[in-house]
């Protein structure tokens, strides 16, 4: 046997999409379906897609500071997975706007000003416990939000949807893992959780009174009910307190008014994107 | 078959020594719950414990352009292939881990300085053509120096490099699939594939080590059959497939002295800066204190979350043994 | 094998179903503070390009192995989860034909 045929892999079957594309949506039929408004499914397109590119860009900060080489390995899959939905979001956003523009241009060539993801995906890393609270959060919330879109009036952001499940609930499974073990383990992975979700709690509001697939008809307030419902029963496991870390309802809830839906983002979305976008911006007309 | 520990071996060994060395003769492998040379196991802890080293050390110079890869595709082809090297790197401290090394105590070393990692990754990458030319040279080298390690006596090595090789022979082309698309770009994005490559050549080419006339430990690892190929033998195979590959690309490698040699069959070339390889393996490269002082910090900051989770796994075990004695 | 001491989490080893109707071979090994981590990192480590359908991941010091020589050891199997596998099939930029290099450049 040469030394080749040990590594050299025969079996390319299990590449579920074969290989070689540049277009994430190539082969799917992707005109916009009659009832659907165009402008609505590209605006939800883009507000989930970026979601998913500054969380993944999040997550990639952690790149070779995780606390165990194991983390390193599931940070960057989740890093990943987020990264695989940004780029299928914008793909449809291109089309439904009519512009045609291709996922770059979304991700490089827009100032924070465009940019419509919620806030709570673009605070500043933190440490450990930061990391998987903000996860838990929007991977909960994100989970069930995309579950309802399973049923999207259009059906490539249904498609999308089904396949980001699979990913959302493994993250979802994640954080919740690390939740427990933080708010079990030692006092200090405890006061450190809790003052994460103290840091968190004031921007769950957002992302619960979100209305960006109400456009589509779909039913924000169901998504509401199974966060709160699903990160009630987290906190249960993990032996804390949920109105001490987290005040269930709007009426008690600390909350930043307004929305980064509406571009209302904090201080720290543009050095994000400064960074994100720095070597794209300094050659534009470059081939990569 | 005549290993240097076969001499002077105690008399209850004996039989197990050449079992052992009947064992290599044949080409057979060696697995962790056999007898081995003391010798022979200090050997492969310190080559694979280094291997896992560089492996993790590795993921700085190229995750440092992650959260700046310049188009979405580049930005998930370099974000998994450092999360690759994350995981090659504990497929090695697995294969050390068969032979008695604990992964804690080879973090110690490594950030302590007492064990040492790939002199390569002590170069600083400058911009994102640093990412194809680490891609084409470094794994090049890389998998040059990797593919005959699939075939080490030592059962557990092989078969993490098997796992390796298999992931790796995706690096080396995305790297050299970013520099072909850069060639087709802009002036600047030429001039910087240029740039890198003159960076990179010369420390990728010390990767493979001292040359043979001065690398003591060589002759007993292929005695060993640890390694299979000597350092030189290695470095002229990668420049043989890296000179039509820099033809291909309409790069130029920085080495006056590059030719064919029609009667060996081989390509002519420079002589690396050795004493610079010296200096940069005893610590004194451009960035080798900063690569350590971050596995450093990660290892130290990471320890509380480490130990919330030894502790919950102790309360989780307690309270299922006071549940059962309910 | 896989004493613990200051605080370090334990060593499993991780056998991964390739699929169906084979059987769950030995792939290597990981550190864990408790089975549910050690499943979710077995997932990450061992089966990022879709190798697997199912996973085992056992404390390595609570396998029994024949000694001296290397004979299959005898283990109990723990849970293997269905979303697991779910995720990877997509990532065709890990492997390497999915990288466009023309036929004339040799060696890669």
């Amino acid at each position: 046997m040469s030394d080749e045929d040990l590594y050299v892999d025969h079996d390319n079957s299990r590449w579920a999409f074969g290989t070689g594309f540049t277009d994430p949506l190539h082969g799917v039929d992707q005109a916009v379906p009659d009832g659907v408004d165009a402008g609505d499914l590209a605006a939800c397109c883009l507000a989930l897609g970026d979601d998913a590119l500054v969380s993944a860009q999040r997550l990639a900060e952690w790149c070779t500071r995780a606390p165990e080489l194991e983390e390193e390995l599931a940070l960057a899959n989740i890093g990943l997975d987020l990264l695989g939905q940004a780029r299928l979001l914008y793909a449809r956003t291109g089309r439904a706007d009519g512009t045609g523009r291709g996922e770059d241009a979304y991700a490089y060539f827009r100032d924070p000003a465009g940019f419509r993801n919620v806030r709570l995906a673009e605070l500043p890393g933190g440490d450990f416990a930061f990391t998987v609270a903000r996860l838990l959060v929007l991977s909960t919330w994100r989970l069930a939000l995309f579950e309802e879109l399973t049923g999207a009036p259009d059906p490539v952001l249904a498609g999308i949807a089904a396949k980001s499940v699979k990913e959302l609930a493994y993250h979802r499974h994640y954080a919740a893992g690390w939740t427990v073990r933080l708010g079990d383990g030692t006092e200090e992975s405890r006061a450190r959780l809790e003052s994460a979700l103290r840091d968190i709690a004031p921007w769950l509001d957002e992302l619960l009174t979100d209305r960006t697939t109400a456009r589509l008809g779909l039913t924000p307030a169901a998504v509401a009910d199974r966060t709160l419902a699903s990160l009630t029963e987290v906190f249960g496991r993990a032996g804390l307190e949920p109105a001490e870390v987290m005040p269930p309802g709007p009426a008690s809830m600390p909350r930043v008014p307004g929305s980064g839906r509406n571009a209302d983002h904090t201080e720290h979305l543009a050095p994000l994107l400064a960074e994100l976008q720095s070597v794209a911006r300094a050659h534009p007309d470059a081939a990569w | 078959m005549n290993t240097p520990a076969a001499t002077g071996a105690p008399p209850e060994t004996r039989g197990l020594e050449s079992a052992f060395e009947d064992t290599i003769a044949r080409d057979q492998r060696v697995e962790p719950r056999d007898w081995m040379p003391e010798g022979y196991r200090k050997t492969l802890v310190r080559q694979i414990a280094q291997h896992a080293h560089s492996e993790i050390i590795g993921m700085q110079p190229e995750g440092e352009w992650i959260t700046r890869a310049p188009s979405l595709r580049r930005k998930a082809i370099l974000f998994a292939k450092v999360q690759d090297e994350a995981g090659h790197g504990l497929y090695l401290y697995s294969a050390a881990e068969t032979l008695g090394a604990d992964r804690s105590d080879m973090t110690e070393r490594l950030i302590e300085g007492r064990q040492k990692y790939s002199s390569i990754f002590n170069y600083p990458t400058r911009t994102f053509a640093d990412v194809g030319v680490i891609g084409w040279f470094v794994d090049g080298a890389a998998i040059c120096n990797q593919v005959p390690l699939c075939r080490s006596s030592y059962g557990p090595y092989g078969r993490a490099m098997v796992r390796v090789c298999k992931e790796e022979s995706f690096h080396q082309r995305q790297g050299y699939e970013l520099l072909l698309t850069m060639m087709r770009g802009t002036d600047a994005q030429r001039a910087m594939v240029q740039d890198a490559v003159n960076r990179w050549w010369w420390p990728s080419l010390m990767m493979f080590g001292p040359p043979d006339d001065n690398s003591p430990n060589s002759a007993r690892s292929m005695a060993w059959k640890i390694k299979r190929h000597t350092n030189d033998q290695l470095r002229q195979r990668f420049v043989d497939m890296t000179v039509p590959q820099a033809e291909k690309l309409g790069v130029t490698l920085p080495d006056p002295e590059l030719r064919r040699n029609e009667e060996r069959g081989h390509h002519d070339f420079g002589s690396p800066d050795w004493a610079e390889l010296q200096r940069v393996i005893s610590g004194d490269g451009p960035c080798n204190a900063e690569r350590i002082a971050r596995r450093r910090a990660a290892h130290e900051e990471g320890a509380w979350v480490r130990e919330a989770a030894t502790a919950h796994a102790a309360k989780q075990a307690a309270r299922t043994r006071e549940g059962a004695a309910a | 094998m896989s004493e613990t001491t200051k605080g370090d989490w334990p060593l499993y080893e991780v056998f991964v179903r390739g699929k169906r109707g084979l059987n769950h071979v030995h792939v290597g090994s990981l550190r864990a503070a408790d089975d549910h981590m050690a499943l979710t990192h077995a997932r990450d480590l061992y089966t990022r390009r879709n190798e697997g359908v199912s996973i085992w991941a056992v404390r390595s010091d609570t396998i029994a192995a024949s000694t001296p020589g290397e004979k299959d050891p005898f283990f109990a199997p723990s849970g293997d989860k269905d979303p697991f596998f779910a995720p990877s099939g997509d990532k065709v930029y890990r492997h390497p034909t999915f990288y466009d290099i023309p036929d004339d450049v040799p060696h890669i």
